[in-house]
């Protein structure tokens, strides 16, 4: 294993870190709540009443972030190699998965690990895994990359 | 009112964050997943930098007898490893490895309007009422 160096960003990676836990720590001191993605997302499916505002308003302010950035510079590059088939089956492993595992990167990952709970972290060493193992085969058949 | 705009703030700098970092972008995501050609592990630098953070403002919270806003902290104390959770988690991962998308990413790409993006959270919205389908079946 070598290191890819010219793709390797460990400021913006940490500075990007530190806003996604400066948004967490807002969360919990302000609002009392964990956050986490796939918790906030499929709390609507379906809307529940008293419960809805505040979900819609976090995902509003998910979507008006790259819209917001753009005003002052263009949005770094993103590639996108997998096909929609392969898009299609992701996406309903990563929506079944999160419901039935309760979180996923940003709930287990972040929220979870920073209060040390031990269920969270049994949760981040699974899913980092299965996901290690599946790009890595994903790559070697050509699905990706 | 100043919650409502404080619920919009987080997703705001919640998205930030996740673009400023690199995890919008799959091919990085997923550079990060491959162990056998070249590794870029910066990756490992986001969730480092999220969970120091985080550790201070949950080790905080832990001690409030309410939020700021006044709401209950939900801190779910829930110890239970289960299969539930063992599994859920080992799919979310083939689908993440799949495409180098995960939930918040997924939905601020939702935002920049990547047709890609649109595909995955239709159906990641399918997945989680499929999920919520087979536990009441499960579990009624």
């Amino acid at each position: 294993m070598t290191l890819d160096w010219s793709h390797f960003t460990p400021l913006t990676a940490l500075l990007g870190g530190a806003l996604i836990g400066l948004a967490a720590a807002i969360f919990i001191v302000a609002h009392g709540r964990i956050l986490g993605a796939s918790g906030v997302f499929g709390g609507l499916i379906p809307p529940q009443p008293q419960d809805w505002l505040w979900r819609v308003l976090l995902l509003a302010g998910l979507l008006t972030a790259p819209l917001l950035l753009r005003v002052f510079d263009a949005l770094p590059p993103v590639t996108i190699s997998s096909s929609p088939v392969l898009l299609i089956v992701s996406g309903l492993l990563v929506g079944f998965g999160t419901t039935l595992g309760s979180g996923c990167t940003s709930g287990h990952g972040v929220c979870g690990i920073a209060r040390l709970s031990p269920r969270s972290l049994l949760a981040t060493v699974l899913f980092l895994g299965s996901a290690i193992g599946t790009a890595t085969l994903a790559t070697f058949l050509g699905w990706v990359g | 009112m100043i919650r409502r705009v404080s619920e919009f703030a987080v997703g705001l700098i919640f998205g930030l964050g996740l673009i400023v970092s690199g995890m919008t972008d799959p091919s990085k995501v997923l550079g990060f997943f491959n162990v056998t050609g070249a590794w870029d592990p910066s990756l490992a630098f986001v969730m480092g930098g999220a969970v120091i953070i985080g550790f201070f403002a949950f080790r905080h919270a832990r001690d409030m007898k309410a939020s700021l806003f006044g709401r209950v902290i939900m801190l779910n104390d829930s110890k239970a490893i289960d299969l539930r959770l063992v599994a859920g988690s080992v799919i979310f991962g083939i689908g993440w490895g799949l495409s180098g998308f995960c939930p918040g990413p997924a939905i601020v790409s939702l935002g920049a309007g990547q047709s890609a993006a649109l595909i995955f959270v239709v159906a990641m919205g399918l997945g989680v009422g499929l999920a919520r389908f087979v536990l009441r079946k499960l579990a009624p």
